[in-house]
């Protein structure tokens, strides 16, 4: 059985049972089922007969082994860009374009040379070779408008490499910008330049083959002298940017981690919590957060080790007060409330009252919305409290307002990101903070139209980030119902919105604003007033919509 | 908690509005939101800073809390998602539960997304303090509840940063599960010959 070998890019083979390679670790050899042809003796079974040691164990499988942890380090890493779909370089076309990941195994001891560099094609020594950058980076056309940071350095080193290697060899490189902005960077920078390398700025726009010689033709506009060039070359390495790991989205639901538009994972704060990610416990370092050098990476590595040593340390969490609390006495027992959350912290048998077991409550609201009784309350996000601020916000002109609920994670964050990028949009919104989207009842989108809103969003996460779980699936159905009920009252259904943003979705954020302005702007006196009379609340129904007077402590002593 | 007024239970709400330099004084007429905010309903106290999340803000809080009795605190500054915590810890220093603090977010939310519409801007902040105050007229004090954590930790990746942060967490004494999708630990690193900025072996 004979399988490109993926640690040396494919330059080489290797067997079905090998070593990835001499340094592994664990330095094992591994049998890949994929390509095993198995123990039917008939097929194979060749690597048992020749181990003395009858170490092969054809009947192995996965297992799956559960620890329980108080704190998670997210270091998966990046996958490299594969630059096939940029046909204009050739890449698949000719044998001596090659990525810069290939040229790593093709100059490395332990690669398919043995070090010797030489091109594919003859096995002969190239002496001029160009470099292109940017390949899947800084290039909106292929969804990567970012940098991928390590290139420019990755390049000179090298440039450094095989002028160390071979003194003859003539290295041309290819730029937009060359960015050296590490510690001795532009050192490196200028010895590669001292050691004969040449520095083209301007991205060639297509590369040909001689057939013959098995050469490479770069056409290449220098835009420092404004002329075109021609560059025949015996070799090309094209210098692959990174890309966000496939696995990412994966890891991303199941620890409801976010994603900036670019695809790493988003930090709590650029500043202030740069490893620290959104869900408490969870830290981040390395590529996932955004493309570094190895340098940056065991910085970072050390940031989210420190941070998680200290979760640890302290020994215990506080869990925010914001958790559920079932009224006995209001609870008819439905179990409503137990169907709806996501993390089954809701005790019910038939026929009991429901009761929540805190620890396990993460507080985003639902039961408390599901509830067609008022029987549960959410401790810091009651309904006295959030109706209070519709009541407030919508006291004076409600006809001149955007009403918007948005959850905490994402679309309030999206706000924030909004701010942040200084992203502008029309005054007319007025923003209430709930955890969840979920946390948001029908009465209290029925109750902001009442009090005169031309028009009622409600906001939350996209649903593979929603950061309870699948809470935000009762934030579909609810509002879908809202949307039958208000065309049985004769009240225009798109008054009320549903928009998923992103915390990273700042320019998201502010287009929805500027469209609910647009929309609030269609809204008409008599719509508004009519809607005022035919969303009228039932006397009585929910305790919540009642005009609530404020519940005050007595104060402790104070000096 | 009791559930009648008195006296000795009646609300009284301080309101902090911030200018944070000019960022927000800069689009917002912050004297006008102060003002609008001293005729809303159980607001006792007023006060205007430079930037409330500094020591002589929060320590006019504090002050505040003390000398007029505040049992409820509104600070109308930033977005909740960077300062609650500071704004937490400063009413709790004042002896006040952390949980009669709230915000209205006056700089993420308005005065940086709304320049060169200073009456619109000012308008929507006025509204956001009333939000805020009342909200504030109907929260409660709450205590957290404390969870041992489990003393182990997860690192998912064994490239060049799981390898560092889990041998970093080792070091200290905790324990770590190391998860690697490959054979081999390493990552893209492994395959790399030699790297910058040092030109030694990657492995």
């Amino acid at each position: 059985m004979v399988r490109p070998d993926e640690f040396q890019m494919g330059l080489s083979s290797r067997k079905a049972i090998y070593i990835q390679f001499p340094q592994a670790v664990p330095c094992s050899y591994i049998l890949n089922m994929d390509d095993c042809l198995g123990n039917n003796p008939i097929a194979c079974g060749k690597c048992a007969d020749a181990c003395d040691k009858r170490a092969i164990n054809y009947d192995d499988r996965d297992q799956i082994i559960t620890r329980e942890v108080g704190a998670v380090v997210v270091a998966i890493g990046l996958d490299v860009y594969d630059p096939t779909e940029l046909d204009e370089y050739g890449y698949t076309r000719f044998e001596n374009v090659i990525s810069s990941m290939e040229f790593e195994r093709l100059i490395c001891a332990g690669g398919p040379t043995g070090g010797h560099f030489v091109r594919p094609s003859d096995q002969e020594r190239p002496t001029r070779i160009g470099f292109i950058q940017c390949v899947g980076s800084r290039n909106p056309k292929v969804g990567r408008p970012y940098c991928s940071n390590i290139c420019c350095m990755n390049t000179i080193k090298d440039t450094l490499l095989l002028a160390d290697h071979y003194p003859d060899v003539a290295n041309v490189v290819f730029y937009q910008d060359i960015r050296a902005v590490g510690k001795s960077f532009e050192d490196m920078f200028q010895r590669s330049k001292e050691a004969g390398t040449r520095y083209v700025r301007g991205l060639p726009g297509e590369i040909e083959e001689d057939p013959e010689t098995r050469n490479l033709v770069v056409t290449v506009e220098n835009t420092t002298s404004g002329k075109l060039e021609r560059h025949e070359l015996e070799m090309v390495v094209l210098s692959v940017g990174v890309q966000p790991a496939k696995d990412m989205s994966r890891i991303a639901s199941m620890l409801t981690l976010s994603r900036t538009s670019d695809g790493f994972f988003m930090e709590s704060h650029p500043k202030l919590k740069p490893v620290d990610a959104p869900t408490r416990g969870v830290f981040l370092a390395g590529f996932c957060e955004s493309p570094k050098d190895i340098k940056d990476s065991v910085c970072q590595a050390g940031a989210a080790a420190s941070r998680a040593g200290a979760l640890l340390n302290a020994g215990q969490i506080t869990i925010e007060a914001i958790t559920s609390r079932v009224d006995e006495v209001a609870c008819t027992r439905c179990g409503v409330c137990a169907k709806v959350c996501p993390y089954g912290a809701i005790v019910w048998k038939k026929g009991e009252v429901a009761s929540v077991v805190e620890a396990a409550c993460a507080g985003c609201g639902s039961c408390s919305a599901s509830c067609q009784f008022g029987a549960i309350t959410m401790r810091h996000f009651t309904d006295e409290q959030i109706l209070a601020q519709v009541h407030a916000v919508l006291a004076e002109d409600p006809q001149d307002k955007v009403f918007a609920f948005a959850c905490n994670w994402c679309s309030y964050a999206g706000g924030d990101m909004a701010g942040i990028s200084r992203m502008t949009y029309p005054a007319s919104n007025r923003v209430v903070r709930t955890m969840c989207s979920a946390r948001v009842s029908e009465e209290m989108v029925l109750e902001a139209f009442r009090c005169g809103a031309p028009v009622v969003l409600v906001s939350g996460c996209h649903f593979a980030d929603c950061h309870y779980i699948n809470a935000n699936r009762q934030t579909v159905q609810r509002v879908h119902k809202l949307w039958d009920k208000l065309e049985k009252a004769g009240v225009r259904p798109e008054r009320l919105q549903l928009e998923w943003i992103s915390a990273a979705e700042g320019q998201k954020f502010a287009k929805v604003m500027r469209q609910l302005e647009e929309l609030r702007g269609t809204v008409t006196r008599d719509e508004i007033e009519h809607a005022r009379e035919a969303l009228k609340a039932k006397p009585g129904k929910r305790p919540g919509v009642r005009a609530a007077e404020p519940v005050v402590e007595a104060p402790a002593a104070q000096t | 908690m009791t559930t009648t007024h008195s006296n000795d239970g009646e609300l009284r709400i301080g309101v902090f509005v911030c200018d944070c330099g000019l960022n927000i004084a800069g689009t917002v007429d912050c004297a006008a939101v102060a003002a609008h905010a001293a005729t809303l309903p159980d607001v006792v106290c007023v006060v205007r800073n430079k930037y409330t999340c500094a020591d002589p803000g929060q320590n006019e809080i504090k002050n505040a809390v003390r000398e007029q009795r505040l049992n409820r605190v509104v600070v109308a500054s930033c977005t909740p998602r960077q300062h609650e915590p500071t704004f937490r810890q400063c009413v709790l220093g004042a002896g006040l539960n952390p949980y009669l603090m709230e915000m209205a977010n006056l700089r993420e939310h308005c005065s940086w997304v709304h320049p060169g519409d200073r009456e619109g801007a000012t308008r929507k902040a006025k509204d956001l303090v009333a939000s805020a105050v009342a909200r504030a007229r109907f929260l409660q004090p709450q205590e957290e509840l404390a969870v041992p954590v489990t003393k182990r930790v997860l690192v998912i990746g064994g490239g060049v940063t799981g390898i560092e942060a889990a041998l970093q967490l080792a070091d200290a004494g905790h324990k770590v599960t190391l998860v690697e999708k490959q054979a081999s630990i390493g990552g893209i690193m492994a395959q790399l010959d030699k790297n910058y900025p040092t030109m030694d072996c990657s492995i």
